[in-house]
């Protein structure tokens, strides 16, 4: 269990250094030796030509059986509102059923949902309709319970979720539960055809690493994804489907936690997860009256504002605008960053938007290594500018 | 009030920064420290032991350096702390690492919330609060922002999702992970600091937890990785040139070509 370095088959070639993420070979008198820290991720195993490198792992033997077939998507809704990652899971697992030649079902828990059809027009072959009062509000207790017991009716091989504030809370308890693996907040999935494998790629370490991760012994395989990193399908409103009611037996199911209240953040004119502009504003700013300039810029491209962390530590502005590891993911069409530097962290949650355009007085700052447009210059100058031009044209 | 925080010792990443020759991160210089998300969920959990009375105890699977986490956490208000380690939990993922925590909790008995941070800044999944939360069948709340009241067995919280906040109630014992905004964590006081160069660590390794060997660490993880890579930044974007009111002109005209103005 673990790793081993054989010592006789190691020629000292260095070629496994640059490969470890992590920093923990190093060639020490002709040898390779390797530091605390190992997280067994085997890069270091596929880059040495001379099999000095050996991860040992006790693997479970245990086929996995034929029997799970079928691709899963997690319909969200709130307030009787699918939400856009539904759509945008849908045209992944639209693609991810093609190559392996199987179906692929909508599960969508929720009360009055009069869109269910448009899951069809998405790319839904089968949807799985749970309709009660009761499931109105998400209740992750009684969704984690339905969705179990779904799962292991009629046992699909693939279940995906989008990685929003509920599907990362109760996504994970369902995992526990089937005791199967799961992949927190992807960015990429693919399938190993050979062996029938979702390959599922995720940042990690603030998005500086990117690692890909199967599960190779259990199913269904399970994923979170990150909201607007997918794009959704134009909806083909001839295409055909089926809709299955399941009832929901409210006796069966136990509710350990109760939603009393909930109070919605009212400073949001456009949601910046939705909006296909954002205008984001960071330290630059110089004080939280200066939004109002990016407000301006933003009402008059009817864009949503974004910030990053380090403003909404500051209180310039509330947790629901910021961008990033912490934040949100967004992806709009355009994102324009004000006086932000571009943090690794604020980038991993804006980096995939279409357009990028950076304005920053530091022509150094990382931001720029990221954006498709920079102007180096005075945000207090450029903004007003661009807010002037647009209202006249 | 029995609290059990856990939580992890991770580099810290604020400042990795890539090697350019290497492509690999730079770890010299780069402490290690208790997970800035976990320093929350300590500081809550101190919060409730002074509000309530009991004790706090601090919770870390990890290897054996991950102890100076644990005496931070000590310095930091912890009553007493536990790590478990052994050579078998090296490459947990999150299920097994769930199921090691869980199989410690239970040797620790009783307990009445058990707080962990929102995620961490590594590995960046915040699966493990919710996973050990069904491990020990007791409810679970994420994103928690503020405990507002415990009273007879039940908790109130209210907790942070997209569109605003909800008020939950839940009752004991639980499992929440925490946010940021929910306490702003103290300095280590001097008191703290010498009983923290004194504090007696338990190490609880396989045989101390009892579990089989193949359900944790590597061995017992469903999911592998199987590889690791850097994304590629395609950097060829355009800076403009020359006067500021041709640059935003230039501008103008890219966006008015994309389509977007």
């Amino acid at each position: 269990m673990g790793i081993q370095i054989d010592l006789d088959k190691c020629v000292g070639c260095g070629d496994c250094v640059p490969v470890c993420p992590f920093g923990l070979l190093e060639i020490v008198d002709d040898k390779v030796q390797l530091k605390e820290g190992c997280t067994l991720c085997g890069a270091c195993q596929e880059a040495c030509g001379y099999e000095a490198i050996l991860i040992e792992a006790v693997s479970e033997v245990e086929a996995v059986s034929d029997s799970h077939q079928g691709i899963w998507v997690f319909a969200e809704q709130r307030n009787g509102k699918l939400k856009g990652v539904a759509y945008e899971l849908l045209a992944k697992g639209r693609e991810l059923a093609n190559t392996l030649q199987t179906d692929l079902s909508a599960v969508c828990f929720g009360h009055g949902i009069d869109e269910v059809n448009r899951l069809i027009a998405h790319g839904a072959d089968k949807v799985y309709m749970v309709d009660s009062p009761d499931l109105a509000i998400n209740q992750e207790d009684l969704y984690a319970q339905q969705l179990i017991e779904l799962i292991r009716q009629h046992k699909p091989e693939i279940v995906l979720a989008g990685a929003t504030s509920l599907g990362r809370a109760f996504i994970p308890r369902v995992a526990a539960i089937l005791k199967t693996g799961l992949t927190a907040d992807c960015t990429g999935l693919d399938i190993d055809t050979e062996n029938r494998l979702l390959r599922q790629t995720r940042p990690t370490f603030g998005g500086n690493i990117m690692a890909t991760i199967i599960c190779q012994t259990k199913r269904p395989q399970m994923s979170t994804v990150r909201p607007r990193v997918f794009k959704k399908n134009e909806p083909d409103e001839k295409r055909k489907g089926q809709i299955i009611k399941v009832d929901f037996n409210r006796e069966s199911i136990t509710s350990k936690t109760k939603l009393l209240n909930f109070v919605e953040d009212l400073t949001e004119t456009v949601k910046i997860e939705e909006a296909d502009i954002i205008v984001s504003g960071g330290r630059g700013l110089g004080k939280a009256e200066n939004f109002q300039l990016l407000r301006e810029l933003a009402s008059v491209m009817g864009a949503a504002v974004g910030a990053s962390r380090a403003v909404v530590d500051e209180g310039w502005i509330p947790y629901s605008h910021q961008v990033g590891q912490t934040g949100k993911t967004v992806c709009p069409k355009l994102y324009i960053a004000c006086g932000i530097s571009g943090a690794v962290q604020h980038l991993a949650g804006m980096q995939t938007s279409d357009i990028i355009v950076a304005i920053n007085d530091n022509p150094n700052a990382p931001i720029f290594e990221v954006a498709t447009f920079g102007i180096v210059g005075d945000l207090f100058k450029v903004v007003p500018m661009l807010t002037e031009k647009l209202k006249n044209q | 009030m029995n609290v059990i925080v856990c939580l992890k010792q991770v580099p810290g990443t604020a400042q990795v920064k890539i090697d350019p020759e290497t492509n690999t991160l730079i770890r010299e210089g780069i402490e290690n420290v208790i997970n800035p998300f976990d320093t929350y969920a300590l500081e809550e959990g101190v919060r409730l032991k002074e509000r309530f009375g009991g004790k706090v105890t601090a919770m870390s699977m990890g290897p054996p350096q991950a102890e100076g986490a644990l005496r931070e956490a000590v310095s930091l208000g912890a009553d007493e702390a536990i790590l478990l380690s052994d050579k078998a939990f090296a490459g947990a993922d999150t299920w097994a690492t769930a199921y090691t925590l869980a199989s410690a909790v239970n040797k620790l008995g009783q307990y009445d919330i058990i707080i962990c941070g929102r995620q961490t800044l590594d590995g960046d999944t915040g699966q493990v609060g919710p996973e050990l939360s069904e491990m020990l069948e007791v409810p679970f709340v994420a994103y928690v922002s503020r405990i507002e009241e415990i009273a007879d067995g039940q908790m109130r919280v209210q907790r942070m999702v997209e569109e605003g906040h909800e008020v939950i109630e839940a009752p004991l014992p639980t499992v929440i992970t925490v946010v940021k905004e929910i306490n702003v964590p103290r300095l280590p006081s001097l008191r703290g600091i010498v009983k923290s160069k004194s504090a007696v660590i338990p190490v609880w390794t396989v045989p101390d937890l009892g579990v089989d060997q193949s359900r944790v660490g590597l061995a017992g993880s469903f999911t592998k990785v199987i590889k690791v890579f850097f994304p590629q930044r395609v950097c060829q974007g355009e800076i403009f040139q020359g006067e500021l009111g041709n640059q935003v002109e230039c501008l103008m005209g890219k966006l008015k070509d994309a389509g977007l103005v």
